[in-house]
């Protein structure tokens, strides 16, 4: 099962290597939605540090959720999801490495630039390994429900709308929780406790999400 | 039943190890909806497939495990090459090769020299030899179910896989197809379903 898995991740891993425009639209998309409030707020330090992780936060759902309509499309168009479904291995199981490789093309590259975005928000210095570490935790939760939005609306008539309908609302929790411990940290509080119930959500989506996706995915291909 | 039409009723059929089962009908009568339900993919509206004396619905993986579906669309990625695609489609059934195994398996299906050649850039024949060649690296497994397999190839190629079902038989493996052209296998024990006949 694991050399099944293996493999998913580095057939998508390399897809998106030869597609890399697909990847790089996710992440210049999430640059220029969290420049645009700096510009568009005005020059108000004061203002821009308070705004910052909300909107870094906000520009991180949009992106996550820009790449997820293709999570299973592809698949579905040339016949590869009915061999995935037809696999020796549980469907559950290869989901979890479709979202693996998911994060890793969006999520983890939108982790790794956003510090230097926030830099624009003149957020202090301790904050940032704070944000950094709330997208870290809230970003695989995002791919996670993401993933079973998509595997719902697949091969559905404007399923691209239907998904943002779907999936915004279920990332409030997370989009709550992780802009939240920004701003614990920023008055001088903890931000253990949001930390822990960020955690939490990943512990929880990750044992059901891939589940739920499977279950809509064989829903979605018959 | 494929939304309020039906397609087709009162089908009942076994297929025993060394059997070649001929799907044949009209388009839209139903081939491809009949090779899915064999697959587990899709449900029958009532009735149920058994492998083994076992419904395939509490089987699953264990059922899987014994199949080979090759389905109308190609289930290759146009920006794999022949050989990344040959490897992935094989692992991802739990069969292990070897790049060797594959290499071999592609040269003999006539891509000899376009292993490392992304799948786009090939043709639409060509794209079909690819799929095709996991019927190469499948020996052990027992089911094939091979959806209009012989689309879009040449003679030399039809021949090439003439063969393989006919050796695949002859092992003593059941075969399952649709096909449009008259192309004979050799065997003894060949079932033909007409699913023009049998809506009612």
């Amino acid at each position: 099962m694991f050399t099944v898995l293996r493999c998913v991740i580095y057939r998508d891993l390399l897809l998106a290597s030869r597609r890399w425009a697909d990847v790089l639209t996710a992440l210049v998309f999430f640059v220029i939605v969290v420049s645009l409030f700096p510009l568009g707020v005005g020059p108000e330090p004061n203002l821009l540090r308070t705004i910052a992780p909300g909107v870094i936060w906000v520009a991180a759902l949009l992106a996550s959720m820009l790449s997820l309509t293709r999570m299973f499309a592809a698949d579905y168009a040339d016949g590869t999801l009915e061999q995935m479904l037809l696999s020796a291995a549980p469907l559950g199981a290869i989901v979890a490495a479709k979202i693996v490789a998911h994060w890793l093309v969006t999520g983890l590259l939108v982790v790794l630039i956003a510090p230097v975005l926030a830099l624009q928000f003149d957020l202090h210095q301790p904050l940032l390994g704070t944000l950094t570490l709330s997208l870290l935790l809230g970003t695989p939760v995002l791919s996670m429900i993401g993933a079973i939005g998509a595997a719902l609306t697949l091969g559905l008539r404007g399923g691209g709308a239907l998904l943002s309908l779907l999936v915004l609302p279920l990332y409030v929790p997370v989009l709550i929780i992780g802009a939240g411990s920004v701003d614990m940290a920023a008055v001088g509080l903890g931000a253990e406790a949001h930390f822990l119930l960020l955690a939490a959500l990943l512990v929880v989506a990750a044992a059901f999400a891939p589940w739920a996706a499977a279950a809509a995915l064989r829903i979605s291909a018959e | 039943m494929r939304g309020r039409r039906r397609l087709f009723g009162g089908l009942n059929f076994a297929l025993r190890g060394g059997d070649l089962l001929r799907v044949t009908g009209a388009n839209g009568s139903g081939k491809t909806s009949l090779l899915r339900i064999l697959c587990g993919l899709l449900s029958p509206v009532c009735g149920d497939v058994r492998w083994h004396g076992d419904n395939i619905r509490s089987l699953r993986e264990e059922y899987w495990q014994q199949l080979l579906y090759i389905g109308h669309a190609h289930a290759v990625k146009e920006e794999l090459t022949a050989l990344e695609n040959l490897v992935v489609s094989c692992t991802l059934v739990g069969v292990n090769v070897s790049r060797e195994q594959a290499l071999e398996a592609l040269s003999r299906l006539g891509l000899a020299g376009y292993e490392a050649l992304p799948v786009k850039i090939l043709s639409r024949g060509q794209q079909r030899r690819v799929t095709l060649s996991r019927l190469f690296l499948s020996e052990k497994i027992p089911l094939w179910i091979l959806d209009e397999p012989f689309d879009a190839l040449d003679a030399g190629a039809v021949d090439c896989v003439r063969l393989l079902i006919a050796q695949h038989l002859a092992r003593g493996g059941g075969v399952v197809l649709t096909t449009y052209q008259q192309i004979q296998i050799e065997n003894p024990q060949v079932q033909c379903i007409n699913l023009d006949s049998r809506v009612n």
